[in-house]
């Protein structure tokens, strides 16, 4: 049992080592340097990204409350690579900020708990997971102290995210009433599709359409990401909503299979107005991480789309969506992090004439943006193209269609960034930027993983492998 | 032969380009690049046509397939016929040609010449390839670079320019890839899995209602590119902003790509649809011939008459397409040839006065051929070659076409064909007064006088399309020969298909 139960939670013991050293680090030390925390924080961080790899193996702990395999630990990996990339990102930032330890014990904490979301065998320990994965995030997006849009933010942060979660748990009492259990693998025997379970299911997918920022839930995201230091806002719009997507793969999938003609109708409707939705708003939009919050709502349109079929080769591209959008989003993010640490600058206009002193930059920036918006030879053009493949094998090629239509929207407000990049003529360009070394690798791997996640068929083939298990 | 290696020339080039330290540098890589290229297609042929001598009569030669995504059934898979050997060819050409006209970039060369040969592997991906994935995958790789080098390196409203055109043609790879899924689910399935493979659909029957609705999408998609009326509003606009070489590319290879698509793609693979369709895009083209060569009459840029003119000259590929008879096919495809070589002249030649003389607008020039007689020979060539002189490449393509047409029975087609013959006059009309009165008289601006005349890189460009338009027009045999046993087998799947073609 003792080395079991070491093993199958190996990663939530490690990420809790790193926040016990951490947090004892805050305790019993004066007088910080904040260079050496941080290179130290980013190489345990590290350390715990290649430790994802080794040791893994499936099985279940406390009857069935919490259980592994090797998609999830594919899953957590991705989330770690995420974390450690933000964290790579954060450092310009970090480095003079007063809180840097509290930073790091509150973001390692919400990576727990979505650790412990993603492996929740029973609706208590998901529902564990998600609080403790979405709590301390209000606080994270507070950070920026001096800042009263980031307070701002935090209070709207917690406040939608209570409210998902009451309704989220609301739906689960609902469902315990009527099957009698909160374990996942017994509750599928007791799904009648009786009116009470129907309506138990949408509190549920409601408290997690709000989690995923789909419209018509979507509203708190836009001043959220604006409001929230940008190394927050990057990790908000990536891995805290992976972590969402991975649990409502496998709830979706497994749970409630035997609803699926309801909820690909749900889907439907969500999928349609959160594309749209998403798109219409990101162009009106003049601040830059505005912009990507409602970027990042339509991508998830796309995401829902490939779930929508209900198929392995659906949660797959899903997966698989999630590694690009995670290299392609964090890319374009690292490059505005370090613009708002060294400029202070965080609107569109700021970017015109961006190439004039900073050529890498606006080509990592670019790159990043091109993958988003799905334009070959960038992995995003895979991801987007898989997903809605597999969207399109349900045959509702009305779907399809606003989906792809939709793709052309996106290019244009993509489009009109590189424009100001590389057109737009500006009188006062950003300055030429030094960044930190640790931002610099954190770009550099954010380009070679969307220059070659596509070309590295590979991954793909060994997530779609994982997956038919 | 190993047909990757057309692709990756190119590629390892533009990232060649990106490790050099000056302007000089990237020049002469791009060109040692693009003129290793030409000669390897040029190799391509030569084996090509020694294989067919040989007796080798499979469909497609020197395949070569890899899994490049076995779980969806989507394969690297490259392959070619005459067909596709005559636009590799006429890619290689354009291409070197393009570098040439642009060896005074200054500004961000390295920039522009990567984007450029992006563009062009692209190009050459999508006319190798067998699968429909592959494909599309190179379809969009070569249009964003144009974005990037109208918006950048353009001149004139070119912001507006470069995102219209982003746009248009990227809805139009849209439309093609909601075809292109449906295509997919429609395939046959063996153990499980779709095809994206081009021969292997072909042997198998889509259903005629999806044809039905995947037909008009993948030819509107494709056809956005080749200027199908009404969506060529991109092409006027895109085409005047863009830098020379841009243009060149944007015309002569870019838009081919589009009647490539509709030919190979919507046409072979869903011959019932191509045939009940086909009044439809006999009709569109048919206006766009004749509303290409009107609206261009109404011009005063150079830029513009051309742009305008390569509407209507388009309209010829399409209207080909459309007639659905193996002659007017071969005349189609030898038109895509003939006019992207004589286009690319056309717009290096406007593109060398427009550097010297710093306008395009014909009121403004004049008496030319006096201050730079070799650039201005060039641009008659051009223009003669464009209103379909004989001896020249555009007389033979636009004469096959009209005699495969006049061979589809049917008042309407008769009609049509007449009406797309007429269409020569006015672009005598319009060819023959831009030409004169830029060229004929006295000069009109004393600095005309003392500009220089072409250098030895436009010269080199200018002669090499010249050869090329030159030798189809005398020996129209060479190209019609390599290209007649495949539009044969196009035409075998279209008449298998359709009773009463033939």
């Amino acid at each position: 049992m003792s080395i079991d139960f070491l093993i199958l939670m190996k990663s939530e013991m490690s990420l809790t080592l790193i926040i016990f050293i951490l947090l004892s680090l805050k305790v019993f030390t004066n007088d910080k340097n904040h260079v050496a925390l941080l290179n130290l924080t980013n190489i345990l961080l590290a350390a715990n990204f290649v430790f994802g790899f080794f040791f893994n193996a499936s099985g279940e702990l406390f009857n069935g409350m919490f259980h592994t395999n090797n998609v999830i630990a594919l899953e957590k990996n991705i989330l770690n690579l995420g974390t450690l990339i933000v964290s790579l990102q954060a450092f310009d930032w970090l480095k003079n900020h007063k809180h840097l330890l509290e930073f790091y014990v509150l973001l390692l904490t919400t990576l727990l708990g979505m650790d412990f979301m993603i492996s929740s065998g029973n609706f208590l320990m998901f529902f564990l997971g998600l609080e403790l994965s979405s709590i301390p995030l209000a606080a994270l997006a507070n950070l920026d102290l001096e800042k009263r849009k980031s307070s701002e933010a935090a209070m709207k942060m917690i406040l939608s995210s209570a409210f998902a979660s009451c309704i989220t748990l609301f739906g689960i009492s609902l469902l315990y009433g009527t099957t009698g259990t909160l374990n996942f693998a017994e509750m599928p025997k007791h799904l009648t599709g009786s009116e009470l379970q129907l309506f138990s299911f949408i509190f549920i997918f409601t408290g997690f359409a709000f989690k995923l920022s789909a419209v018509p839930f979507h509203l708190w995201t836009a001043d959220v990401y604006e409001g929230a230091p940008v190394p927050v806002t990057s990790y908000l719009s990536v891995i805290s909503k992976g972590s969402i997507v991975f649990i409502f793969i496998s709830v979706l999938f497994t749970l409630f299979r035997s609803f699926e003609g309801m909820w690909y109708n749900m889907l439907y409707l969500t999928i349609v107005l959160t594309i749209t939705i998403g798109n219409l708003f990101a162009i009106r939009q003049n601040n830059i991480k505005r912009f990507l919050a409602f970027s990042s709502i339509a991508q998830v349109g796309y995401i829902l789309l490939g779930l929508s079929s209900g198929t392995g080769a659906g949660a797959t591209s899903a997966i698989y969506f999630l590694i690009v959008y995670t290299f392609s989003n964090l890319g374009a993010f690292g490059v505005i992090a370090l613009v708002s640490a060294h400029a202070g600058k965080e609107e569109i206009t700021d970017y015109k004439g961006f190439y004039a002193n900073n050529p890498t930059l606006s080509w990592v920036l670019t790159i990043s943006l091109f993958s988003l918006a799905g334009i070959p030879p960038t992995a995003g053009f895979f991801g987007k193209m898989f997903l809605v493949t597999a969207g399109a094998g349900k045959g509702n090629y009305v779907l399809v269609t606003i989906a792809v239509m939709n793709m052309v929207v996106s290019l244009y407000y993509y489009l009109r960034i590189v424009r100001s990049i590389f057109m737009d003529k500006n009188e006062t360009p950003i300055a030429k930027l030094k960044g930190s070394n640790s931002i610099k690798l954190a770009l550099a791997v954010c380009m070679i993983g969307v220059v070659v996640t596509g070309f590295a068929t590979g991954l793909f083939e060994n997530i779609n492998t994982l997956i038919g298990k | 032969m190993n047909l990757s290696l057309l692709i990756l020339v190119p590629l390892l080039t533009a990232i060649a380009v990106l490790f050099c330290s000056n302007s000089t540098q990237v020049k002469w890589v791009s060109f040692i690049g693009s003129l290793g290229q030409l000669g390897l297609a040029t190799y391509t042929m030569f084996a090509y046509m020694g294989a067919r001598t040989g007796g080798n009569t499979s469909q497609m030669l020197f395949e070569s397939r890899y899994a490049w995504y076995p779980a969806l059934g989507i394969e690297y898979y490259v392959g070619i016929d005459g067909i596709s050997i005559a636009m590799l060819m006429l890619t290689a050409i354009v291409v070197v040609a393009g570098v040439l006209v642009s060896w005074n970039i200054k500004r961000l060369s390295k920039e522009f010449f990567f984007l450029l040969l992006l563009l062009s592997v692209g190009a050459y991906g999508f006319f190798i390839s067998l699968d429909l994935f592959t494909m599309f995958f190179f379809l969009e790789v070569a249009v964003i670079p144009k974005f990037l080098l109208i918006g950048i390196w353009g001149s004139g409203k070119k912001e507006y320019s470069a995102m219209k055109l982003a746009l248009m043609l990227m809805s139009g790879s849209a439309l093609v890839l909601i075809g292109l899924l449906c295509l997919y689910f429609n395939t046959t399935a063996i153990n499980g899995k779709h095809t994206f493979d081009l021969l292997q659909i072909a042997h198998q029957h889509i259903p005629i209602e999806a044809q039905r609705f995947i037909f008009p999408l993948m030819f509107v998609g494709f056809g956005v590119f080749t200027a199908l009326f009404p969506f060529h509003t991109w092409v006027p606009d895109g085409h005047s902003s863009a830098p020379t070489a841009a243009s060149m590319f944007l015309a002569g290879i870019s838009m081919k790509l589009g009647g490539y698509g509709c030919l190979r793609v919507a046409t072979y693979l869903m011959p019932e649809a191509a045939h009940e369709y086909s009044w439809i895009i006999i009709l569109l083209s048919t206006i766009a011939i004749i509303y290409g060569a009107f609206a261009t009459l109404m011009q005063t840029d150079l830029k513009y008459i051309n742009a305008y003119s390569s509407v209507s000259h388009c309209g010829f590929i399409l209207f080909g397409i459309g007639m659905l008879t193996q002659t007017a096919i071969t005349g189609a495809v030898m038109q895509m040839v003939s006019h992207g070589l004589m286009t690319a002249l056309f717009f290096g030649a406007i593109g060398m006065i427009y550097e010297r003389t710093h306008t395009r607008m014909v009121a403004q020039l004049g008496g030319l051929l006096k201050a730079i007689p070799f650039i201005i020979t060039v641009f008659v060539i051009a223009g003669l070659c464009s209103l379909g002189l004989p001896g020249f490449s555009g007389f033979v393509a636009e004469m096959t076409v009209f005699m495969g047409a006049w061979q589809r029975s049917g008042m309407f087609n008769h009609v049509a064909t007449v009406l797309a013959c007429a269409s020569i006059v006015v672009t005598a009309v319009y060819i023959l007064r831009a030409v004169g009165s830029s060229v004929m008289g006295p000069i009109k601006n004393q600095e005309f006088v003392t500009i220089p005349d072409a250098r030895w890189n436009e010269k080199l460009a200018s002669g090499l399309l010249i050869a090329g338009i030159v030798v189809i027009g005398i020996a129209p045999f060479l190209l019609n020969g390599l290209i007649l046993p495949d539009t044969h087998v196009i035409m075998d799947n279209i008449s298998r298909g359709v009773v009463g073609l033939k």
